[in-house]
């Protein structure tokens, strides 16, 4: 089975193309990249006018599978990503029961394998049922398969037990992902802290409540000297703090989603549940300091974090409305609209943001375009512009708070291991 | 002129001509609670059902003897005696009193947006008596009918509004009406219950009571509520009452002819003392007679509004 994908622009910064060129994908894998690839017997993909990028990696999602499959499952959750443009997603442990051991692991891989049509890497728990007790059994999640560790949802509160698990998993070479929320400066705030919560008689959860914990984490990270990656950055001082322990040397990476470059606090107006995400939206000038940490490398990667929820779990009182959005339909319209569009990222950095960085963090064999490498590839039409309509969502849930909005970027194709899954924007 | 909306969710949806229209017509109704004969046709032929997940008398009493003035079938509903404990949801038990024919649900409730999350799902009109730390419009409505009534307009009045603002939705409530009725309004309270931001709705902000009591005209003392000490908002309620309780020693930097005012309850001796709550320059009584007409007022206007009636 042969696929030949012609005239596409392709940007792979693993091998500096950047430019028109053919791909040709023979048995999965890529056989050729050049110009005017000799091509017999097989489908073409005419990419003119179009981006050819490594398929994208999102190092950061909830696939809710298994426990609250009413939500998500893995069927829906990676057909979602497949509609996103993503090939490869790490999803998060905070399932019932938590992913803290080698069984679930294997539960999650064993699922993806036959029903999920992207790559899926299980992220295993920090702790024993993620409560921030006992650490998991890290070096048994790591040899079932999962790619990273993380109790996020909730943070580690105890320090340390984050130091142990810092110096205990650098061992196995898993990468330690940390949810910053310090519970106590969080209490039962349910939005940022500030104008917003104040007028709207809701209790905030200030930014040092995140603040804070960045800062422990890289001060553990430096000491023990091992890598450390921040989750789900969303203020200013959180990116000031990781630009800062950059430069002293500290092994850390940085995510941010694309909720924290596009929507501020204003977003929870007249108590909107859809916009209710933890961390929370934040002010303009966070938004801001977010954006120029992605422009200056600060910030590694852009993750979906996507948390699909029941309706009924969002159509409730703000107070007790869940926290999070479905975001992996968006997240590259996101990025492109927000990011690339006004200049803030080239379409290199774009890729290495959603592709080369994820993966090179996870260690995944992943985000580049190199021959011999499983085929995993997304094309892109950056200009064409539509209409968000979460109807048309392939999740199993709609919570997203962009329902309306005129974004420009769509996913024509999307092929996993040499397989087609999305043609001509439909979902095979 | 008619309220433009079928709901009164907050002080902060309502322009200063819809809160003009209220104390007007509060006007007449003040009247009405004043004769021998306090029965009105007005309300015939309506529903009106109060659902409270949260305790109170005032507010609750005084909606139901507004309705009954009024002629409406007045029914409650309180949370601990419902479906609502078998964990039935708010738009749920909201469709279901709709759906018994209601022309008005007035809802009191812990979390702030219950009203409106309400108001979207049904059709009749909601009355928000008060949503966690939101708003409490009636009882900034009745407040500013007050000071209106006594002092003849809000415009240019300068009003201390004192104590824990953080967690008020009754300063919330008269933040907006207040400014948008031309007063100067000031806050003062503990740093740790004032809100971040607050000085952005317009009022200024002060960490001692003397300050924003020089030379007012009102001055409002806020319920401080026990569990807010355990919650190490502040050190004892002793040092409280020291530094913001409002004695009347204190009272002299107002003007002479300064009203006092608190929605009640009062933690007597806590954020007022007994001599003050209780002295000439005392209205709180007065604000509770008020809350009555100003109740029988909205009710008359939003139902009227929804009958489709009086528009010109």
């Amino acid at each position: 089975m042969k696929i030949l994908i012609k005239n596409g622009h392709v940007v792979d910064p693993k091998t500096n193309r950047d430019g028109i060129f053919d791909i040709l994908i023979e048995n999965g894998k890529i056989s050729e990249v050049g110009n005017e690839i000799e091509f017999s017997n097989g489908d073409i993909i005419d990419a003119k006018g179009k981006y050819v990028f490594p398929g994208l990696v999102d190092a950061h999602c909830h696939l809710r599978d298994p426990g609250l499959e009413y939500k998500e499952d893995i069927e829906t959750g990676t057909r979602s990503a497949a509609m996103g443009g993503f090939t490869s997603i790490a999803c998060m442990p905070n399932t019932n029961p938590v992913i803290d051991n080698e069984a679930m692991v294997r539960y999650v891989l064993n699922k993806a394998k036959s029903e999920g049509i992207v790559n899926v890497f299980p992220i295993g728990a920090i702790s024993k049922g993620s409560k921030g007790e006992e650490l998991a059994e890290i070096g048994e999640l790591k040899f079932a398969g999962a790619v990273a560790i993380s109790d996020d949802g909730k943070p580690v509160k105890n320090a340390s037990l984050m130091k142990k698990a810092l110096q205990y998993s650098s061992m196995f070479d898993i990468t330690v992902i940390s949810h910053c929320e310090d519970p106590e400066l969080a209490e039962e705030g349910v939005m940022n802290e500030g104008y917003y919560s104040t007028t709207m008689g809701l209790k905030g959860i200030p930014a040092a409540a995140e603040e804070v914990m960045v800062a422990r984490e890289l001060i553990l990270a430096e000491y023990t000297k091992t890598p450390i990656h921040i989750a789900h950055v969303s203020t200013e001082l959180s990116v000031d703090l990781i630009r800062n322990a950059k430069k002293r040397g500290v092994k850390v990476t940085a995510e941010t989603c694309p909720h924290y470059f596009s929507l501020t606090e204003a977003a929870c107006e007249n108590f909107n549940t859809l916009a209710k995400v933890n961390p929370p939206l934040r002010t303009q000038k966070d938004v801001d300091a977010i954006i120029e940490g992605l422009k200056d490398g600060t910030i590694d990667i852009i993750a979906t974090d996507h948390a699909p929820h029941h309706v009924d779990e969002k159509n409730v009182e703000f107070t007790i409305a869940a926290n999070g959005l479905v975001g992996f339909e968006t997240a590259l319209p996101l990025a492109i609209t927000y990011l690339v569009k006004p200049g803030h990222l080239t379409i290199q950095q774009l890729v290495e943001k959603m592709s080369v960085n994820p993966s090179k963090i996870l260690g995944l064999n992943k985000g580049s375009l190199e021959i011999g490498q499983a085929a995993d590839i997304t094309i892109v039409d950056i200009n064409e512009e539509y209409t968000v309509d979460v109807s048309k969502f392939k999740s199993k849930s709609k919570n997203s708070p962009y329902h309306g909005f005129k974004l420009q970027g769509t996913v024509y194709e999307t092929i996993v291991n040499g397989k087609v899954i999305v043609k001509e924007k439909i979902l095979l | 002129m008619v309220l433009k909306s079928k709901d009164l969710l907050g002080i902060k949806e309502l322009s200063a001509e819809e809160i003009m229209l209220v104390l007007n017509t509060a006007k007449t109704m003040k009247y009405v609670l004043t004769t021998n004969n306090k029965k009105t046709p007005h309300l015939q032929g309506k529903s009106i059902i109060t659902l409270f997940y949260e305790n109170s008398t005032r507010t609750r009493l005084s909606f139901e003897l507004a309705s009954k003035y009024m002629s409406a079938s007045a029914a409650n509903i309180s949370a601990s005696s419902s479906s609502v404990s078998k964990g039935e949801t708010l738009i749920d038990t909201g469709k279901t009193i709709d759906m018994m024919g209601a022309d008005v649900i007035i809802i009191r409730h812990p979390m702030s947006g219950a009203p409106h999350l309400l108001a979207k799902n049904i059709n009749a009109s909601v009355i928000n008596a008060g949503d966690g730390m939101n708003e409490h419009p009636t009882q900034a409505l009745l407040d500013m009918f007050t000071i209106w009534e006594k002092k003849g307009s809000l415009e240019g009045l300068k009003i201390a509004i004192l104590g824990d603002i953080y967690h008020s939705r009754v300063a919330r409530s008269n933040i907006y009406g207040m400014t948008k009725l031309g007063a100067e309004v000031s806050v003062a309270g503990p740093s740790t219950l004032l809100p971040p931001g607050i000085e952005k709705t317009g009022v200024k902000v002060f960490n001692t009571i003397q300050e924003a009591m020089i030379d007012a005209d009102v001055v409002m003392a806020l319920r401080i509520q026990l569990e807010r000490q355990k919650k190490g908002l502040f050190p004892t309620t002793r040092e409280y009452s020291r530094f913001f309780g409002l004695d009347e020693k204190r009272l002299k930097l107002a003007k002479e002819d300064a009203l006092v005012m608190h929605p009640g309850p009062v933690n007597r001796g806590l954020e007022l003392s007994t001599y003050v709550m209780d002295g000439d320059q005392s209205v709180i009584n007065e604000q509770v007679m008020n809350g009555v007409a100003v109740r029988m007022a909205l009710l008359y206007l939003l139902t009227r509004r929804n009958s489709g009636e009086n528009i010109n």
